[in-house]
């Protein structure tokens, strides 16, 4: 076994045993990260002194008897998340130059259980993309191949796992954006429910549908992380106060008389025929396995994309209002005035997909449109929400394909945004209504993975969970490592 | 719905965005089909349905008591800012 081809529980083992210290393990992947980061351009910063130390109290507390599962397990931050004293970009000009002053909470929690992060990895600008390719940092190249997108927007945290840069990375996912970027790379990747993981510290781009989640090469993996990010944080008001369960424990939940509902509206037209075969062939072991498989209908879902392109922008407009050039981010040089100062700063610092959104938001929210956009589109969201509730009264678990199709070439659909935002249509609907969803791998077209996407009810992550690891231990998707970095 | 670079310039000045005139031009396409594509909600029958804010249903966000709870970190948020001077922000003269 290679360290780097090695899942969370196994390095767990591995630490606990003594047979490698936390400092080799970080070492390992810090090479790796050396060797292969400058072609896929998965990190926008490596924080190698600091992973060392982190490493070095890891393997002493673990001397001093007071390690828990974690201790000493390296992972890589999407940089959108605070790391305190360290550059938090968010893939954008606007912080190139902006060092947090604090910790995230999903960041504070991992430390406290003894996770040492290796790094910021690349992601799309403000987290609006879905190709990785509206980064200021430039595009990151999918494992798979090294012409094509890794997804996004946290295209450099699923580039990173899928080399085994590192053994797992957290992401975030307003419309798809961790199970997507999952799907094109290969990967496991789970969205928690909305208020699960706290937002805390995580720099907003839509606050009714951000989420924090983890990415990692299998279920289980998850499993051991979500646990230590996952639980109520006064300090984010959207936190739900729940206990969590112990996700790892609750993987070995049989499957027998699961009950999964194929969603039909997105196993038909604008599918290729390369993922829609791998989904259903992926059913097919579920119904091998013994879950009764039914037909479901969510007729208002295909409206999903519109409903997300006005609320997102919507929120987003709010959201960037904060970057000013005044306090902290980017400021443009000998501003004339103050009007000058917050233009030119906001022009210069924005890539353009973050201004044509926040234009967009500007928009449906102004005097004369907000009814005819904003308030219809939260009602279709309220119809989206109930046709999944309703189909949760028939169902456990919904599946069907995460993306329409595999990796496309970096630069295909930069030109047309309504083009890019169509990659979304399948990841959209679970963020609108809150719900849980994750992607496995489930195979290849030609050369390149295809993801498979679970959706459940609300709190739903440990079945969704066990039922992925049903799936993993029957399949190898998830083991398989693109060849270059076997 | 099809924008002007009328319509965008008055647009981004609401956002406080400086576009230039060759990419008026640009995001009046771009946002033009943008809202071709949205304008698809409008066939959608709602008169009798509720709007959705939040995700999770019952749910409202909570309240805190308005107590102090931060301790004061001036210096250390400053270190982040672009021009300071005696612990003050620093932009252009705006009254004259």
């Amino acid at each position: 076994m290679s360290l780097h081809t090695a899942s969370i529980g196994e390095l767990a083992r591995g630490l606990a045993a003594g047979q490698y210290s936390a400092v080799e393990l970080a070492r390992h992947f810090l090479d790796r990260i050396g060797r292969f980061n400058p072609a896929l351009n998965a990190f926008v910063t490596v924080t190698a002194d600091e992973a060392l130390a982190a490493a070095a109290a890891a393997d002493a507390s673990r001397a001093a008897g007071r390690a828990g599962v974690l201790t000493g397990v390296p992972i890589a931050h999407k940089d959108i998340f605070c790391t305190q004293g360290v550059k938090t970009s968010c893939g954008s000009r606007m912080l190139d130059n902006f060092i947090a002053p604090y910790d995230a909470t999903v960041v504070s929690r991992m430390a406290a259980a003894g996770v040492v992060y290796l790094g910021k990895t690349n992601m799309d600008e403000f987290a609006m993309g879905s190709s990785n390719e509206t980064s200021w940092y430039g595009p990151v190249r999918n494992p798979w191949d090294p012409s094509r997108v890794p997804g996004g927007s946290s295209g450099g945290s699923a580039a990173a796992v899928a080399g085994r840069l590192v053994p797992a990375a957290t992401g975030t996912d307003t419309g798809g954006s961790i199970r997507q970027p999952a799907a094109l790379v290969g990967i496991s990747g789970i969205k928690p429910t909305y208020g699960r993981v706290s937002r805390y510290g995580m720099i907003a781009f839509a606050s009714s549908l951000d989420q924090a989640g983890i990415m990692a090469p299998s279920a289980e993996d998850c499993a051991y992380l979500l646990g230590a990010m996952a639980g109520f944080d006064p300090r984010d008001s959207t936190s739900v106060d729940r206990p969590v369960p112990d996700y790892v424990a609750e993987l070995a939940t049989p499957l027998a008389g699961l009950r999964i509902g194929v969603l039909r509206e997105f196993m038909g037209e604008g599918l290729e025929a390369g993922t829609g075969d791998r989904v259903r062939e992926a059913i097919d072991v579920y119904r091998r396995l013994g879950a009764t498989v039914v037909d479901v209908s969510c007729p208002k879902l295909p409206l999903s994309v519109p409903t997300y392109y006005v609320v997102a922008p919507a929120e987003c407009s709010s959201n960037l209002s904060r970057f000013d050039g005044v306090r902290f981010g980017y400021r443009c040089e000998n501003p004339r005035d103050l009007l000058d100062l917050y233009q030119r700063s906001r022009a210069e610092g924005f890539g353009p997909e973050v201004q044509r959104r926040i234009m967009t938001g500007t928009y449906v929210l102004s005097a004369g449109y907000y009814d005819a956009y904003y308030l219809q589109a939260q009602k279709v969201r309220s119809l989206i929400a109930d046709d999944f509730r309703r189909a949760f009264t028939e169902v456990d678990l919904i599946l069907c394909p995460t993306a329409p199709g595999p990796a496309f070439p970096i630069g295909a659909k930069v030109d047309d945004p309504v083009t890019m935002y169509l990659n979304d249509i399948y990841t959209i609907g679970a963020n609108l209504a809150g719900l849980p969803a994750m992607s496995i791998p489930c195979g290849f077209d030609g050369a390149l993975p295809v993801g498979l996407q679970l959706i459940g009810p609300h709190f739903s992550e440990s079945r969704m969970l066990s039922a992925a690891h049903a799936y993993q231990r029957e399949t190898d998707w998830h083991v398989r490592v693109p060849a270059a970095y076997a | 719905m099809s924008l002007t670079r009328q319509d965008v310039e008055g647009i981004a000045r609401l956002a406080r965005l400086k576009v230039s005139d060759a990419d008026l031009e640009v995001y009046a396409g771009s946002l033009s089909k943008i809202l071709a594509f949205v304008e698809q909600l409008s066939t959608v029958e709602t008169a009798a349905v509720e709007p959705m804010a939040h995700p999770l249903a019952g749910e409202a966000q909570r309240l805190r008591p308005d107590a102090v709870s931060e301790s004061n970190h001036r210096e250390l948020y400053q270190r982040n800012a672009p021009q300071v001077e005696a612990g003050l922000y620093v932009v252009p003269k705006v009254i004259e």
